[in-house]
């Protein structure tokens, strides 16, 4: 990192604070849409802060990933279960909040002090690289292969879970008729619109 | 700059995405407090590689593997709280006990 110790450090506060108010804004906003949006604005202060550490490549997978396409996904998901719910207020909701608030604050206090306590080694001696994809890359492809399969395997098995969990079934007609069986165990569901198929063959001509 | 500045700014990250996780009614916000954290998480990562071990960056590695795992991590998890919703008609966090007692 080539810019000046003054602009690296009035950068950080201005990406710092940023990233704990859009971060606050996230968890405390009534509005789940607001909250959304706001979760893309942790996420690009968040790549400010990887290119303050010298750390391009990632920066750039974090605007892609995670503004691209996992808050694009949230915003997706919202809009799908988009339902004004009244939720029912619960007994004791406040002494919840304060106390995890107290739990929360506690722990940060216990990360700090471990923060400040641990002398770190740093390596002061040996200048940072300059091109990080290649060195990135020659990591991905010698000694973290077998991970790096492994993420791919990963992928394709959270595609095909997701399309499996999110699919609605088609049940064919002759399926349908009758009761439900109804036991001790059933949970209680609500009773699924059925996507016929006979019906869908009819819509498409 | 510090290492310690970047630590304890992931650090106050991770805490607020917890308080996000425990309080939030709605699975989508829980879902979004999960990614807070994993972001924390790589902060802390991407910060290490910088400081302790800048010639070989394994920090930034594992950041890119974080990143992949919470990709993933999000699509499954966006396709369960849309099947709760499904058979459910809700995504109130209290009334998901189906696996309680």
């Amino acid at each position: 990192m080539n810019l000046a110790e003054g602009v690296q450090i009035v950068s950080f506060g201005i990406l710092g604070l940023m990233m704990i108010g859009t971060a606050l804004g996230v968890v405390l906003l009534p509005k789940i849409v607001h909250s959304a949006f706001l979760l893309a604005g942790v996420f690009i202060s968040i790549a400010g802060l990887y290119i303050l550490l010298n750390a391009d490549f990632v920066a750039a997978a974090q605007i892609l990933v995670y503004v691209g396409a996992v808050n694009v996904l949230i915003l997706f998901a919202i809009m799908l279960v988009n339902k004004q719910e009244d939720y029912v207020e619960l007994p004791g909701r406040t002494i919840r909040r304060v106390a995890t608030g107290v739990v929360c604050f506690g722990l940060f206090a216990l990360l700090g002090t471990m923060v400040l306590a641990t002398p770190w080694s740093i390596d002061t001696t040996s200048v940072p690289i300059e091109d990080t994809v290649v060195a990135l890359g020659e990591h991905f492809f010698s000694d973290y292969l077998l991970p790096f399969e492994l993420a791919s395997v990963l992928l394709l098995m959270a595609m095909v879970g997701a399309i499996i969990l999110a699919r609605r079934d088609l049940i064919p007609e002759s399926m349908v008729a009758g009761d439900p069986i109804s036991t001790k165990l059933t949970l209680p569901e609500r009773p699924r619109e059925l996507a016929t198929l006979s019906s869908d063959t009819d819509q498409q001509n | 700059m510090q290492l310690e500045y970047f630590l304890l700014l992931a650090a106050a990250l991770f805490c607020i995405g917890i308080y996000g996780l425990i309080t939030s009614r709605n699975a989508v916000r829980v879902l979004m407090s999960i990614e807070l954290m994993l972001n924390s998480v790589n902060l802390n990562l991407a910060g290490f590689s910088n400081y302790l071990d800048p010639e070989n960056i394994r920090g930034q590695v594992f950041t890119v593997f974080v990143i992949t795992v919470a990709a993933a991590e999000a699509a499954v998890g966006l396709a369960i709280v849309l099947a709760i919703y499904r058979n459910r008609n809700t995504i109130d966090m209290e009334q998901f006990n189906l696996l309680k007692w």
